[in-house]
């Protein structure tokens, strides 16, 4: 039948990547909070943690590649969709109101484009922030590895770190809980009772999720990076 | 007798498809709540013919619901603001005296205007030509249950084919998209044995077929379930992603 290349330039398609790219995205997040929490642990944890990750070696490579397609891969298709809007009407209502109802339409949904671009914009600084941040060095078990750790708390103490971080993570908030429902939908499901299930699972894992990622910047920060949940 | 309401009319006018078009404006003070939209842009149209205008052109045929002739955009909601009712079915007793309704024509590159309120749609014509049938000789008109269909199916493809093809689905889709209409198509034929056969055929031509014609992508809105006269679900569009996969990959 049609050739995969067909099939991921087909609308349903399209629709079907945004969802798959979206969900491993989630995965992703999932695993990087579980990692995160590890600075609230023993005073090397965080370390450990980073460690482990980079003596993975080649291997990290891989995984950061596959990570960065998906991401790619879901923004091409997120603006493409969104541009596609253009050409599809190209002269909008002079008055435009959603029917409520069974419609999905809210501030998370009609803003996907706005939450995700800023998201990416976010991910480039983020890494330049952390991953080519200060080199700071420890030892782990006799060897030396980078100390991840200072750098975090370090830069968690200031205003506008926090803040922007703090602004970024809800707003991301708002992607998911239209994006979790959303995807599942993307993927075949039917709109009744389970896709109601999913929305409020979507709000939740949403808020909860984030509230994870939310909670170190701010600890930090009102603590002085001196809270009982640091060891040191 | 009820009292005549007062209601001021905001309509766009376009001379043809390459026009510009623009808004006019009337208050009609004789408008009754037992008059349907439609009976209310007639009552103007004789107004303006008396005035020596042009009436507003816009589209209809049955006026009860079936044929999905009408699809007028009104205060920015396709088929004004009651769910599942086209608007040839809307009636004036849903508006107050003095109130502001502004009309539009459903606006979608696919969809271009012929003229004022009225579009071609004939983009959901070729959506239909591209697979929207069935084939196969069934000869004439068979004993009803002599093809055993379960009735969680039939029922099922029976609420896809209510679809009457009126486009308010593409009208509210804030990407303009066909999905839902291709989808509910895509579904009644897929949910019956004589549609079996050029089931994963069918689906791709379709789904094709859309994105040939200028329409949107879905982004899972539901804002067409919502609007949609006849309440179609957007599970049809689930329906067609699932049939798409299975073509994919049989
Ligand atoms: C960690 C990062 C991200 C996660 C977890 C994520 C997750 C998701 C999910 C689950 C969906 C729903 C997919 C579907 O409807 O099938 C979605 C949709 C979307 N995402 Fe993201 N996303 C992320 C980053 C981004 C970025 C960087 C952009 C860049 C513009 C973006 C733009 C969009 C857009 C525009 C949509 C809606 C697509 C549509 O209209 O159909 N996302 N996202
Ligand atoms: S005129 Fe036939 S459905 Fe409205």
């Amino acid at each position: 039948m049609p050739s995969i290349k067909q099939a991921l330039s087909s609308q349903v398609g399209r629709k079907i990547m945004t969802g798959i790219t979206g969900i491993g995205l989630m995965f992703f997040l999932i695993g990087h909070l579980a990692g995160n929490l590890s600075i609230f642990g023993t005073a090397d944890a965080f370390n450990i943690y980073t460690k482990t990750l980079m003596d993975l070696g080649p291997l990290l490579y891989v995984i950061e590649a596959g990570l960065a397609f998906f991401f790619l891969y879901h923004t091409v298709l997120g603006v493409s969709i969104w541009l596609g809007r253009r050409k599809a009407r190209p002269e909008g209502y002079n008055t435009y109101k959603s029917k409520g109802g069974p419609s999905h339409q809210n501030l998370a949904s009609r803003s996907m484009i706005i939450s995700g671009s800023i998201i990416f914009i976010f991910l480039v600084l983020h890494i330049i922030h952390f991953k080519f941040g200060a080199d700071y060095t420890t030892m782990i078990d006799g060897e030396q590895a980078r100390d991840l750790r200072r750098l975090v708390l370090e830069e968690f103490q200031k205003t506008w770190v926090v803040i922007g971080y703090v602004f970024v993570l809800l707003l991301a908030v708002l992607h998911l809980a239209h994006g979790f429902w959303s995807a599942f939908t993307s993927l075949g499901m039917k709109h009744g009772e389970t896709s109601k299930k999913i929305q409020v699972t979507a709000y939740a894992f949403s808020i909860i999720l984030m509230l994870g990622f939310i909670f170190i910047p701010l600890y930090i920060y009102f603590t002085g990076g001196e809270g009982s949940l640091i060891s040191y | 007798m009820s009292k005549d309401m007062t209601i001021h009319l905001k309509y766009w006018k376009q001379a043809g498809p390459d026009a510009q078009g623009y808004f006019e404006e009337k208050t009609l003070n004789t408008v009754n709540e037992h008059m349907s939209f439609l009976e209310m842009l007639d009552v103007l149209n004789e107004e303006l013919q008396l005035e020596g205008k042009d009436p507003v052109e816009f589209d209809y045929d049955c006026r009860e619901g079936i044929c999905g002739s009408c699809n007028l955009v009104i205060n920015g909601q396709a088929h004004g603001p009651k769910e599942k009712v086209a608007c040839c079915q809307l009636h004036m007793r849903n508006y107050k005296d003095g109130d502001h309704i502004t009309i539009e024509p459903p606006k979608a590159g696919a969809f271009p205007i012929i003229k004022d309120l009225v579009v071609d749609r004939s983009a959901f014509d070729r959506i239909i030509e591209a697979g929207g049938y069935v084939s196969v000789k069934t000869g004439s008109a068979q004993e009803a249950n002599s093809i055993p269909i379960e009735k969680e199916h039939s029922d099922l493809a029976f609420d896809y084919a209510t679809c009457i093809g009126c486009g308010a689905c593409v009208a509210a889709c804030p990407n303009a998209s066909a999905s839902l209409f291709t989808g509910a198509k895509i579904a009644h034929l897929g949910k019956l044995p004589q549609g079996e056969l050029e089931r994963s055929k069918r689906v791709v031509a379709m789904v094709d077929q859309m994105k040939e014609e200028g329409f949107g992508d879905c982004s899972n809105f539901a804002e067409c379930e919502a609007v949609c006269p006849v309440g179609i679900s957007i599970s049809a569009i689930a329906e067609m992603r699932k049939d798409y996969v299975k073509a994919v990959f049989s």
